[in-house]
């Protein structure tokens, strides 16, 4: 694990604003060499276009890498990273930096060895490879994806210390792709009946074989099979070259290099659906079929890896907010640990099951303060408390935790992940 | 959530386009495909291949090709899954969720286990195999007798303890109401309390830092606790052993085996899921540094209970019945040539 959050991530940041800190005037006592030199950029010759065929970030942004917390699993090959959300901006992820969730690890299948069968209670069992694919109509949808068990962590109390650990299993894409739809019509569901008590069962080509029931309402209404993901194609970790789209959806039934879609009478009731991404409530009893990830949003700057390092004056309190059930409508940000309110201005209006940014432009005065946010969708859902979430749910449930995060802000600029009374 | 409220809409639409427009794309899958592909098993057993397996056969094949990650008895080694105990606990902080206390449908188990176990070697199983492995993981529960026996005509019948332990998503019932409406600006509440802190508990990944895992911390800190309740007791007594027999020693080293799961003896040795075996024969019970030993073996411990010769013997001979409520997980050596094996090859071990 290189360059962790916090306290690194603070004195660096600290150092580099020194300059700055004394206050708003900016008057310099001493004219700047940045300026008044030639420096070396300014007279010699930068890299050639062949240098970079395919370009990675410029080495000084090296630390905005996913990271993965060694305790929560036993092996990296069935694991989870966190995307660095408390260094991104805008709402889409780029694909190198967006979280990976395996379960037998991040296989190597091509295009030309993809193929996916259609089958079960349809008309004619067909399979396609990944060629046939291209020749449905396509679509083009911006989408989170977001673990159920993000945050899952924080059920019990704080435990880490960054939005990337407490928020980052999640991440936000413009996929390209085909409806499900589209290729369960084609091959033919009067085999199937009446489709309202219908399922589609979808598996992935990996080891796990991770396989998850949808009912057939949403596999006709939303669900892609996508093909590429920001323009270009997913990577390998994301479920190259195909992967399933369930917009709002935990992401566990984004089954990845899917290789199977089955119509039937019933769910499979699998081990994802069952033994896990079922949340348990105080009383023992667990609820199954929680698919929609309701609405939630979270700080991501200023944040424990991402201190106030430039001292008093203007301040940009920024953060993402989401629902998988609709549209974002508003946002309200409180800096005082939840007594009192503001909305914060949407970067651009809502869109449904996408991240939204919201940005509060305000004046620091190095006071502490206590920041949260609170999204509201167009469905009317408040996201709640994570006391008013425990008050229904116990501390047990692990998945689906969308309580309000509070980061604890210091005169110093530093910021830790607390809960508030 | 309001399941298939929309449906009537979506499948109008269905209805009209359903059999216009197809594109004549992709081939018709052929029946050896399907069955290649199509291995799902469901709750009513649909899906199960022909063959069965019962628990005691399923014992080798667990401790051959399972054992590794999820120990002998299915207890789960490190963080490993646990597949067996939790009885209990799902009402209580922190639930075990094994299959035993768990898993709503049996059917579930066979179908993950055929197609996604082992790790690493997915879809190596034979069905037999996994009929006695399902059987096994079954016994380990405590659910059945080590001669049960599985087949695809009884898989789907078995109930499952939890299996009533699930309701269906109800938060549009339990939560939307309440988490909606107009929200508070001001005057929201009259005071606000730092209540937690993640910085206290520290256990989030730094480059520079050693990472601390908070079963561990809360580990160290009963360990700690003992560690002072028992620092007023005497120095461990040490006992003659009889002199070491190569023969015997080395019969004991394989005798181990069915320890090795759970326990580390010599050089490097460190507690894992049971505590670090060297220089155990002889030594008073209860003295490994960071091991959190259970409350019935502390008890023994405090009344000065040594591990010699005859209390090793009885308690690897039946470890349940010389000591009640232990935690370790092993059902006992039944052949005496096999304790005189082990405890000359522990013995060995000195401290």
């Amino acid at each position: 694990m290189s360059n962790g959050p916090s306290r690194r991530a603070f004195l660096r940041g600290a150092a580099a604003g020194t300059a700055l800190m004394a206050g708003t005037t900016a008057r310099a006592q001493t004219p700047d060499p940045l300026i008044t030199e030639v420096q070396p950029w300014a007279s010699g010759l930068g890299d050639g276009v062949d240098a970079t065929p395919y370009g990675l970030p410029i080495r000084f942004e090296d630390d905005v890498i996913r990271r993965n917390v060694e305790w929560l699993t036993a092996d990296t090959i069935s694991s989870i990273n966190f995307t660095p959300i408390h260094a991104l901006d805008g709402t889409i992820t780029p694909q190198g930096a967006a979280f990976e969730r395996h379960h037998s690890g991040a296989i190597e299948l091509s295009k030309a060895d993809y193929r996916l069968m259609i089958n079960g209670l349809v008309d004619r069992p067909l399979v396609f490879t990944y060629a046939d694919l291209e020749r449905f109509p396509r679509e083009n949808h911006v989408y989170f994806c977001e673990c159920a068990a993000n945050s899952g962590m924080e059920w019990a109390g704080a435990q880490l210390n960054g939005a990337q650990f407490t928020h980052g299993m999640i991440h936000n894409m413009e996929y390209t792709g085909v409806s499900l739809r589209a290729l369960l019509e084609e091959a033919g569901l009067d085999a199937a009946g009446d489709l309202t008590d219908k399922w589609v069962y979808v598996e992935g080509a990996d080891a796990s074989s991770n396989g998850r029931s949808i009912p057939m309402e949403k596999a006709l209404d939303d669900v892609l099979v996508a093909f590429k993901a920001n323009g270009e194609a997913l990577r390998k970790e994301h479920g190259y070259p195909v992967r399933l789209v369930v917009p709002g959806w935990e992401g566990n039934m984004w089954i990845k290099w899917i290789r199977r879609i089955e119509v039937m009478d019933g769910p499979v009731e699998s081990r994802e659906e069952t033994s896990k991404y079922t949340d348990t409530l105080a009383d023992g009893t667990s609820r199954k079929w929680t698919w929609a990830m309701d609405a939630k949003s979270v700080v991501t700057s200023p944040s424990p890896q991402s201190p106030i390092t430039h001292g008093k004056g203007p301040l940009v309190i920024t953060g993402l907010a989401w629902s998988g059930r609709g549209a974002i409508t508003r946002v309200d940000v409180s800096k005082d640990g939840g007594k009192t309110w503001e909305t914060a201005r949407l970067a651009k209006p809502g869109e449904k099951m996408a991240l939204t940014r919201f940005y509060l432009d305000t004046n620091w005065e190095g006071e502490e303060m206590l920041l949260q946010s609170r999204a509201m969708d167009d469905t009317g859902y408040v996201q709640p408390t994570k006391t008013q979430l425990r008050e229904v749910r116990g501390l047990n449930s692990i998945y689906h935790n969308n309580g309000i995060q509070t980061w604890w802000v210091r005169p110093t600029g530093e910021a830790e992940n607390v809960e508030v009374s | 959530m309001s399941k298939f409220l929309k449906l009537a809409a979506v499948l109008a639409v269905v209805g009209s386009a359903g059999h216009a427009d197809k594109l004549g794309l992709g081939r018709d899958a052929l029946p050896e495909e399907i069955a290649a592909w199509d291995v799902a098993v469901r709750p009513d057993g649909r899906g199960l291949p022909p063959g069965s397996g019962n628990a005691y056969d399923g014992e080798e094949i667990f401790a051959e090709k399972c054992a590794s990650c999820h120990g002998d008895f299915a207890e789960g080694l490190g963080n490993w899954p646990k597949l067996a105990g939790g009885w209990d606990t799902l009402d209580r902080e922190d639930p075990v969720k094994t299959v035993g206390s768990y898993w709503p449908y049996l059917t579930t188990t066979w179908d993950y286990i055929n197609r996604s176990m082992p790790f690493g070697d997915a879809q190596s199983l034979k069905p037999d195999e996994v009929y006695a492995i399902v059987a096994y993981i079954l016994y380990s529960n405590d659910l059945v007798e080590d001669d049960f026996e599985l087949s695809d005509q009884t898989l789907a019948r078995f109930e499952m303890p939890n299996a009533d332990g699930f309701i269906v998503d109800d938060r549009a019932e339990t939560e939307y109401d309440q988490f909606s409406g107009d929200p508070c600006m001001t005057e929201c509440k009259d005071e606000v309390k730092v209540t937690m802190r993640a910085m206290v508990l520290d256990v989030t990944p730094q480059s520079d830092e050693s990472n601390v895992e908070p079963a561990q911390v809360g580990a160290q800190l009963l360990a700690d606790a003992s560690a002072q309740e028992t620092a007023a007791e005497s120095e461990p007594q040490k006992e003659e052993v009889a002199a070491l027999d190569p023969v015997l020693i080395e019969a004991g080293e394989k005798v181990f085996r069915k320890c090795k799961a759970c326990h580390q003896v010599g050089e490097g040795a460190k507690n894992r899921v049971g505590p670090i075996l060297t220089g155990i024969v002889g030594h008073a019970a209860g003295q490994v540094d960071g091991f959190k030993y259970s409350k019935p073996l502390m008890r023994m411990a405090d009344d000065g209970l040594v591990w010699d010769e005859d209390n090793l013997r009885a308690f690897l001979a039946k470890p349940k019945g010389f000591m009640k409520g232990t935690k370790m997980g092993f059902n006992g050596l039944k052949k005496d040539e096999d304790l005189a094996a082990i405890i000359a090859y522990l013995a060995s071990f000195p401290n």
